[in-house]
């Protein structure tokens, strides 16, 4: 990383979420939390420390944490449910699909753990599918914020938004990219960095790296727009065809396989709007691995340079 | 509600005339499983719910949650007997456009609390309602019906688990033990038994009863309102297909349709 990024202060995005949770539960009383014997790890300990009586333990039974939630949310309450991402979704779907997307009840799933960055733990506990999952129910807004700002900004825009939302979050400390004055909104691109040459699109810490990539390709004079598409679900459409009208290539980043998550989704809008080369970085449809987060970020190709690299190819395939 | 045992008769022979009409009207669908739960539904629908047909939404009503979706026209009866819309609208069931979809759509009908259809979902739903209504000090009550096959699924036990802890004594289902799933008798495809037992272990009051003596399943419902610190289940067993002689125990009735000779005949064993 430069030493612009590396200099920054570290939060993990999760961390974030349970400050974020605590503040929400103080404005909104109908706030309800529930986790499924992950508390420690998804923060969401720090809203049961606050709020007791608003905060239950499914146990280790993540069927049934979506059911309650729906149940809860069918009887005016805001449930924030949570767990990591290869269990909410991956050991739920059904009861995501038909208790809360089909029944269009406001529940909002909070995954801690996405992406390879889980690290030691290897590849049972490493969502990278969740995204193509969440991605494919009708009904529900997918969310990847970046840093810790744009978690706690997604949190609150979560509790507005009209319906279900499936908030990505991840485990290690990332840089904090965003001040106060970040105007995030659910639904929105947004642009970071402008340029011609390449659009980089990115989400979660890919963000960072894509940041970083386009400072190292502007030394070889090659100007990258940089585009962070937090939320996947519904997808800014216009920003994102506006961007590839603009500089005629596009680069995709993500900490999740390349089937289903965004370098899908965007493909599948560029395909149907505006065809232009493009190069997905991202796990090619594989499983992870124990390691360390950093030395996993590498072994799976999840950097800046590979963002540069196939920022380079996509250049050239311009016609 | 005073409503008297005749009366209540009447409106289950009624409702089971309905639902033999609208599933042969409809071509498809599961009598089976309806017609076993309809004496369980009629006395909760009309002497034991609290709710305000011309306010579905009313935040005090009483919840029921169908479970086991595929009852769904056992359901739809009862809903529009009691008011929630015209029983004309029953003959569209399972019609495109239709707000009787096969299985119950919350958003789409009135009075229905829950969409269900994929087994074994229901009963979460109703543990976090009854959770819900605590938290607000509310005094609405939950109710919820499940299959005997349903409960093979293992998120009903995750379920039965959390409402034991979480002692929800606002909270009481019926077991539908009708003793026939799709593929066979339940004993056979994957027993559940003994079913009362695994109940009270989970740390439920239990009660047993014919669950189509409709006195019972009266008094039942009041046993489980007086029940302080935890859920109760009533095991209620049933004959599939109830009421109509050649459904009555035939697994191959769980989700047929009459044809036209055998829809005349089953009106006329109901016709009362």
């Amino acid at each position: 990383m430069t030493a612009e990024v590396t200099a920054r202060k570290k939060i993990a995005t999760r961390e974030a979420y349970g400050d974020a949770l605590v503040e929400l539960g103080r404005l909104r009383p109908e706030v309800v939390v529930l986790d499924a014997d992950l508390s420690a790890s998804t923060f969401t300990r720090k809203f049961a420390e606050a709020f007791p009586e608003r905060f239950f333990n499914a146990g280790v039974a993540e069927q049934n944490l979506v059911g309650m939630a729906a149940g809860m949310a069918s009887a005016g309450k805001l449930p924030f449910a949570s767990s990591f991402a290869v269990f909410v979704p991956g050991r739920c779907y059904d009861q995501i699909r038909l208790s809360i997307c089909y029944q269009e009840l406001d529940v909002k799933l909070v995954a801690t753990h996405g992406g390879i960055t889980v690290g030691e733990d290897g590849a049972s506990h490493q969502a990278l599918e969740d995204l193509a999952l969440a991605r494919a129910l009708p009904n529900l807004a997918v969310v990847v914020p970046a840093d810790a700002t744009e978690t706690r900004k997604a949190v609150h825009a979560a509790a507005r938004w009209p319906g279900p939302v499936y908030l990505r979050l991840g485990r290690p400390a990332v840089p904090v990219l965003f001040g106060e004055d970040h105007p995030f909104e659910l639904g929105r691109a947004h642009l970071l960095r402008a340029g011609e040459h390449v659009t980089l699109v990115a989400c979660g810490i890919m963000v960072a790296m894509a940041l970083e990539a386009a400072e190292a390709l502007a030394a070889d004079g090659v100007r990258a727009e940089v585009l962070n598409l937090s939320t996947l679900k519904p997808l800014d459409i216009p920003a994102l065809v506006r961007s590839a009208r603009r500089t005629g290539a596009v680069v995709t980043a993500e900490e999740h396989s390349v089937v289903g998550g965004l370098g899908s989704a965007v493909a599948e809008v560029l395909g149907e709007h505006h065809p232009v080369p493009m190069a997905r970085v991202g796990v090619r449809d594989a499983f992870g691995m124990s390691g360390s987060p950093q030395e996993l970020l590498e072994r799976f190709g999840l950097t800046a340079a590979e963002i540069a690299r196939a920022a380079r190819s996509v250049i050239a395939r311009k016609r | 509600m005073t409503i008297d045992l005749r009366e209540l008769e009447e409106r289950a022979r009624l409702i089971r005339r309905h639902i033999v009409r609208m599933i042969g009207a409809a071509g498809s669908g599961h009598p089976g499983g309806s017609l076993s739960a309809v004496d369980i539904l009629t006395v909760l629908y009309f002497a034991e719910l609290s709710v305000r047909p011309q306010q579905p939404d009313w935040p005090d009503r009483d919840r029921f949650v169908l479970s086991k979706g595929h009852a769904a026209p056992a359901l739809y009866a009862c809903l529009a007997e009691r008011g929630f819309f015209d029983p004309a609208e029953l003959g569209s069931l399972r019609r495109v456009g239709s707000r009787l979809q096969g299985h119950p759509d919350r958003a789409l009908t009135p009075g229905v609390e829950a969409s269900t259809g994929s087994l074994g979902q229901g009963l979460s739903l109703a543990v976090g309602m009854a959770l819900a209504a605590r938290l607000d000090g509310a005094s609405w009550r939950v109710w919820a019906l499940l299959g005997d096959g349903e409960i093979q699924e293992g998120q009903v036990w995750e379920a039965a688990m959390a409402a034991a802890h979480y002692r929800l004594d606002n909270l009481a289902a019926f077991l539908d033990h009708n003793g026939l799933q799709i593929d066979g008798p339940v004993r056979e495809v994957m027993s559940p038994e003994p079913v009362a037992a695994k109940w009270e272990a989970f740390g439920w009051r239990v009660l047993r009863i014919d669950g189509h003596d409709l006195a019972a399943i009266r008094e039942a419902c009041r046993l489980a309102r007086e029940t302080r610190g935890r859920p109760t289940m009533i095991v209620a067993e049933t004959v599939k297909g109830k009421g109509v002689s050649f459904m009555e125990g035939r697994v191959e009735w769980h989700g047929k349709a009459p044809g036209p000779e055998q829809l005349a005949q089953a009106l006329e064993e109901l016709k009362g």
